[in-house]
């Protein structure tokens, strides 16, 4: 091969770092992210380990103990955040409540995520007709008020850990559908897509390999939000007692469960209040970081 | 005339979209491209030049199967090519775009960029990927290390070349080339245009070299059509449509060719108003707004194409049957 | 009128980035007088853009700009306060930039933007404004110009965006335009239209201009003064005769051998390059930034490098001809 032109010579001083390898630089350079994953970690260890984390069974009830003070409310180290108003151990119900706010939260997100993000790339990808369907029924969807629907069906088919998380996995995709179309929309128009294309690929193959990795880090950040949003709303119906059922231990059901004795004794609502809060805080925190951190490589 | 039988051609290729202006606007016709035919002997630089708007990127799309022509042909080596057949099409026609930063997907390795056509296309296994990728990165002047790297870590000449090494790697017969070196820096623009000179005359390479730089084409083409609101008006050798432009516009682009030498001043074009909106083409000539020659009869009568020696002219100044016929020159 | 009136001493521009300060403008000198063109050309990176905005002082605060002197028209530049360029900008001088879709306002009618300058500086009314704007798209080439005065940046098409950005910098009659790559997104017919026009209206006005573009056939056609800028640094100037018939420094020949020249270059030939990448000018920067791609290059680049005088025409190189005449020898 005899070529009149020479590669460049300086090109090992030119390659930098490879776009992981800068991902990683900027998660450990991000506060918030840090801060926001560590706690999303650590409560998602929590709610994993539950059975080994806590110090009774949940749904122990002893009427001899009823309503006893936390630690440092003047109670004892038997029930470190004391007991409710049945004499279960206050910390291990809110270590099992971990467990349904997390999965509540995980899997609403997935089933909505699944739903939002086919119909916004496809709206996206494909254009005129799709799209037109696409953006009636998010329109549809968004004129319909998400507490007031979940209510009403909950009413119905009666509340269920299960039934929670269907309704709220059916109403949440609106999000992932708009952000999904419109950065769809974005990456379509590059020239990669269109060389694919031109290389023959088929249409699945250009939209998971070309398109969904350049549009993975909305999606991601999109999951966090919704994630909190879904945990929020669980703990809504809960609190009004069409969510979650007793005895099952949820956040949203112990801060019910408190706000009878809330003027005696207001720790048991700002327990559980205080630990929804952090929850949610930690998963929008990772949520923005995120969405700083996987800016494309290419935008600088 | 080359004897050779053309590895490309068109035949009153014509594309129309349907564009709805406004929210509640009925749909018109846009005729992006309008009844183009083209050959293209194999081995041979055909330039398009022509400005923003005037089809070329569009009649590209549909040489590439991004885009089905509403009427007309396009034949590869004498044969049809139909909608259905874009597997036949990727093998033979590829693509070299304009802005290397985006014609890479940034979430790739240049390995899964440059093997992707074999993948694609079930062409060798894992182990005469690795070797094929090396091979073509060799040809375009890379060193095999770049494989794992990503388009992000490079510059843009050398991203370029990464595009061009995914274009060769199934071998085609054409390469469509559209503006492939307008994004690069002067001296990165030589090496490509070295590059794609040299490829050319190694693999037997047939080019669809689309600019805007005058220049340029000249240099690499060996024909050049000039488009100008998605037809056509003349076609011929490099050497004869540069040394004798007969249709004005052409005349008009090569006169707005700026050549780094002092003291010619900047040339008046006489071109006037701004390129017509394609979607209202005016009547007759669509070039006769801006024709500084044109008179009522082109607004009237659109031209016809008029052989020359060695192509053909769409101006009425040419046609013996018209009232404008300007005789018979060298 | 000799006395020039832009005047540019050992201009410097540090960026502080993450490890070190990127040296993009280093200790760059010119002068301008008054109907003067000067080019300023070089590739991407090289500093031209920043140049001028340093000049228009609309840096970013994290640029930290140096200069032994920077006047225009006996005003100090460096140590102007943001009123005294405010009333500068716009008024006195003003600037081009090379994406009219983005640097015109979309929410405002032509004829408000058009107006805004000279409403803000000159003491006139509404109707002179309005005047004065029909006047310069007139001017501009623009048909209509009435009429186009109530029409919003997204009816107009590119070329014509560009020529109301071009009757936007007149309004106000400055002494100064910088335009920053103003046709590199047009059409080559929309080019030459839009350069005839600065040019032709410089003249008529006696504006003195600084033109910035990576184009060499652009910079051969309006100049008359040529800076070939690299890295940071101008390795070249002088009048553009004496830079394009006797281009003395490797780079600018470089440049020039790149680009085929119609008529001259044989057709399909091998074209002249560049090899090599611009370095990186992050952390200490010594010697000839283009030693690492320069065909002549000894060691005594990494050293001081001598500049070169002869009437105006001034370059930097260690070889005193910048070995024009030997490379000449072998063509």
């Amino acid at each position: 091969m005899t070529m009149t032109d020479t590669p460049d010579p300086l090109l090992k001083d030119i390659i930098g770092p490879t776009p992981s390898q800068m991902l990683r630089k900027r998660v450990f350079g991000h506060q918030g992210l840090l801060i926001g994953a560590s706690v999303v970690g650590l409560l998602l260890l929590v709610a994993i380990f539950a059975p080994l984390l806590a110090p009774h069974d949940p749904y122990a009830q002893s009427l001899m103990t009823r309503m006893q003070p936390p630690v440092f409310l003047g109670g004892d180290w038997n029930h470190p955040l004391g007991t409710d108003h049945l004499g279960r151990d206050y910390l291990s119900r809110l270590i099992y409540g971990a467990r349904v706010s997390l999965m509540i939260g995980v899997i609403a997100a997935l089933i909505s995520g699944v739903i939002g993000t086919a119909m916004g790339v496809a709206a996206g990808y494909f254009g005129g007709r799709v799209d037109m369907v696409v953006t009636f029924l998010i329109n549809v969807r968004l004129a319909m008020p998400v507490v007031l629907v979940a209510l009403a069906v909950v009413a119905i088919l009666g509340g269920s850990l299960q039934v929670v998380i269907m309704v709220l996995g059916l109403l949440l995709w609106d999000r992932f559908a708009v952000v999904m179309r419109a950065s769809t929309l974005q990456v379509r128009g590059r020239e990669y897509v269109a060389a694919a294309r031109a290389i023959g690929a088929s249409t699945p193959r250009v939209i998971l390999s070309e398109i969904m990795p350049n549009i993975a880090n909305n999606l991601i950040v999109v999951v966090t939000l919704e994630m909190a949003h879904a945990i929020l709303l669980e703990a809504a119906l809960s609190f009004l007692g069409l969510g979650v059922q007793p005895p099952t231990p949820s956040w949203g059901l112990m801060v019910s469960e408190g706000k009878n004795m809330m003027l005696f004794e207001p720790w048991m609502v700002l327990i559980p209040g205080a630990v929804l809060f952090v929850l949610v805080l930690a998963i929008n925190l990772m949520g923005d970081g995120l969405r700083d951190v996987t800016a494309p490589e290419n935008r600088s | 005339m080359t004897t050779t039988a053309p590895v490309l051609e068109l035949r009153g290729v014509t594309k129309t979209y349907r564009v709805k202006q406004g929210l509640f606007g009925t749909p018109r016709p846009l005729t992006a491209v309008n009844d183009v035919s083209l050959t293209v002997p194999r081995g041979e630089v055909l330039g398009l030049v022509g400005e923003s708007g005037c089809g070329k990127s569009t009649l590209a799309k549909i040489l590439l199967g991004l885009e089905n022509p509403t009427s007309g042909q396009v034949l590869v080596d004498g044969q049809e090519i139909g909608a259905q057949d874009r597997m036949t099409l990727a093998r033979r026609i590829q693509p070299i775009f304009q802005d290397p930063y985006s014609s890479l997907n940034p979430r790739k390795s240049i390995f899964d960029i440059v093997s992707l056509p074999l993948r694609v296309h079930g062409i060798g296994d894992a182990a005469s990927w690795d070797k094929e990728v090396r091979k073509i990165l060799d040809i375009v002047g890379l060193p095999a290390r770049v494989m794992n790297t990503f388009p992000s870590q490079m510059s843009g000449g050398q991203r370029q070349r990464v595009a061009i090494a995914r274009a060769l790697i199934m071998k085609p017969e054409i390469v469509i080339c559209d503006e492939p070196t307008s994004a690069l820096d002067v001296s990165v623009q030589s090496q490509i245009l070295n590059l794609l000179g040299d490829l050319r005359r190694e693999f037997g390479l047939t080019y669809l070299f689309i600019s805007h730089d005058l220049a340029v084409v000249e240099h690499l083409a060996t024909r050049v059509a000039v488009m100008y609101l998605g037809r056509i008006v003349e076609e011929a050798e490099v050497g004869g449509l540069f040394d004798h432009a007969r249709h004005p516009y052409t005349q008009a682009l090569l006169k707005s060719v700026l050549t780094p030498e002092p003291g010619l001043g900047v040339p008046d074009t006489q071109l006037g108003m701004a390129y017509p909106n394609p979607i209202d083409p005016p009547s007759g000539c669509h070039f006769h707004p801006r024709c500084p020659r044109a008179t009522d009869f082109c607004k009237k009568e659109a031209p016809r194409a008029l052989p020359t020696p060695l192509g053909h002219v769409e101006c009425h100044l040419h046609d013996p049957q018209s009232p404008m016929f300007i005789g018979k020159e060298g | 009128m000799d006395k020039p009136l832009l005047s540019v001493r050992n201009l410097t521009l540090d960026i502080p980035v993450g490890g070190g300060t990127l040296h993009a403008v280093r200790g760059i000198d010119f002068d301008l007088k008054r109907g003067e063109t000067l080019c300023i050309v070089g590739e991407s990176g090289s500093g031209k853009s920043l140049t001028s905005l340093a000049l228009m002082g609309l840096l970013g605060k994290t640029i930290k700009r140096s200069a032994d002197e920077m006047a225009f028209d006996g005003i100090d530049l460096t140590r102007a306060n943001a009123r005294t360029m405010r009333s500068l900008r716009g008024a006195r001088m003003s600037m081009i930039f090379q994406e009219p879709m983005t640097s015109l306002n979309p929410a405002y009618t032509i004829g408000d933007q058009l107006t805004e300058a000279l409403l803000l500086h000159k003491s006139v009314g509404k109707d002179a404004a309005r005047a004065r704007a029909i006047e310069l798209l007139e001017k501009v080439g623009i048909t209509a110009a009435a009429s186009r005065l109530s029409q919003y940046p997204h009816q107009l098409s590119g070329g014509l965006r560009q020529r109301v950005m071009i009757a936007m910098a007149l309004m106000c009659e400055p002494e100064l335009i910088i335009a920053d790559e103003p046709t590199t997104a047009l059409d080559v017919t929309i080019q030459a239209q839009i350069l005839r026009l600065l040019y032709d209206l410089g003249r008529e006005m006696n504006m003195a201009m600084i033109l910035i573009t990576h184009d060499l056939g652009v910079v051969a056609r309006v100049a008359d003064k040529v800076a070939v800028m690299y890295a940071g640094e101008l390795v070249e100037t002088g009048s553009a005769t004496e830079v394009f018939n006797t281009p003395s420094h490797p780079y600018t020949r470089g440049l020039l051998r790149c680009i085929p020249l119609p008529g001259k270059t044989e057709r399909g030939s091998t074209l002249g390059t560049i090899p090599g990448i611009v370095p990186s000018l992050i952390g200490d920067v010594a010697g000839c930034a283009f030693r690492t791609r320069c065909p002549h290059a000894v060691p005594a680049c990494r050293g001081e490098i001598p500049r070169h005088a002869t009437e105006g025409h001034v370059f930097r190189c260690v070889h005193a001809d910048g070995k024009r005449h030997a490379e000449e020898a072998t063509a």
